[in-house]
């Protein structure tokens, strides 16, 4: 890989959560392309994807800025969504707001934050009631 | 265990990926919820679920996942099948409930790879 940085933007439609995840899927593929490990693959996207419904179900969207280095894949996640009242409780196992429609597709168990954090090396929240979230993730090449 | 074997002890009707059925899986979960399928598996294989949505293909491929198995005779959408087809990931449709589903398969060898932390 070069040294220049690849950069990916994206914006995540709020209103389909049905199609949420084509951002990760986009991501994903831009990584394999690039030749990363698949682990490192993986960890990125399971993160993004959780971000992305995120976005969909609590935000009305938002958007998705992607850099690619040598070392690392960092992810920021930006809404102008409602914000998160309480980042501790929202990072705890199975606490959730989602709404019941959600679950029928299989989600909103209270995993979203708790998986970013599981699958990201590191995670930051910033988040402002009423203004919005910005999310940062980082999954680190140690193959680099 | 290959997927062929997979389509003939869950009596299973192949609606994509026929070119795979003679591709080898190792691991399995059973699973409606997709959040805790992309929290406490890891290298698996087949995805079992009762869900036909869009986001079940989308978990299958952000999980790396070869092969999903909907169960209860459930039938997903034309669009569901085309999208895993996109993907290259196999889709079975099995009349047999999640829970023999899984009996049968981890009977014949198929078990589960990652384990809750």
């Amino acid at each position: 890989m070069t040294t220049e940085p690849v950069r990916l933007h994206y914006t995540i439609n709020g209103g389909d959560l049905l199609s949420a995840g084509e951002a990760s899927a986009d991501m994903k593929r831009a990584l394999k392309q690039l030749g990363y490990p698949s682990d490192v693959i993986r960890n990125a996207a399971i993160a993004m994807y959780e971000g992305e419904l995120n976005m969909v179900i609590h935000a009305g969207g938002g958007e998705a800025d992607v850099e690619i280095s040598r070392d690392a894949v960092r992810i920021t996640l930006t809404d102008r969504g409602p914000g998160i009242p309480d980042v501790e409780l929202a990072m705890r196992e199975g606490y959730t707001t989602a709404p019941d429609s959600v679950r029928l597709l299989g989600f909103g168990a209270g995993m979203g934050l708790p998986n970013m954090k599981k699958y990201a090396d590191e995670l930051s929240i910033d988040t402002r009631p009423g203004e919005g979230t910005t999310v940062r993730a980082t999954v680190f090449n140690r193959e680099a | 265990m290959k997927i062929r074997e997979i389509e003939t002890l869950l009596d299973a009707k192949l609606l994509c990926g026929e070119d795979k059925r003679d591709m080898e899986v190792y691991s399995a979960c059973a699973c409606d919820m997709m959040s805790d399928v992309l929290a406490f598996v890891k290298e698996q294989s087949v995805l079992l679920t009762g869900l036909v949505n869009p986001q079940v293909v989308r978990t299958a491929e952000m999980m790396d996942m070869r092969c999903i198995v909907f169960v209860r005779g459930k039938m997903p959408d034309e669009s569901v099948v085309a999208m895993a087809r996109e993907k290259d990931i196999v889709v079975l449709a099995s009349p047999y409930r999640m829970y023999n589903a899984s009996g049968i398969l981890y009977e014949h060898g198929l078990k589960e790879a990652g384990r809750s932390e």
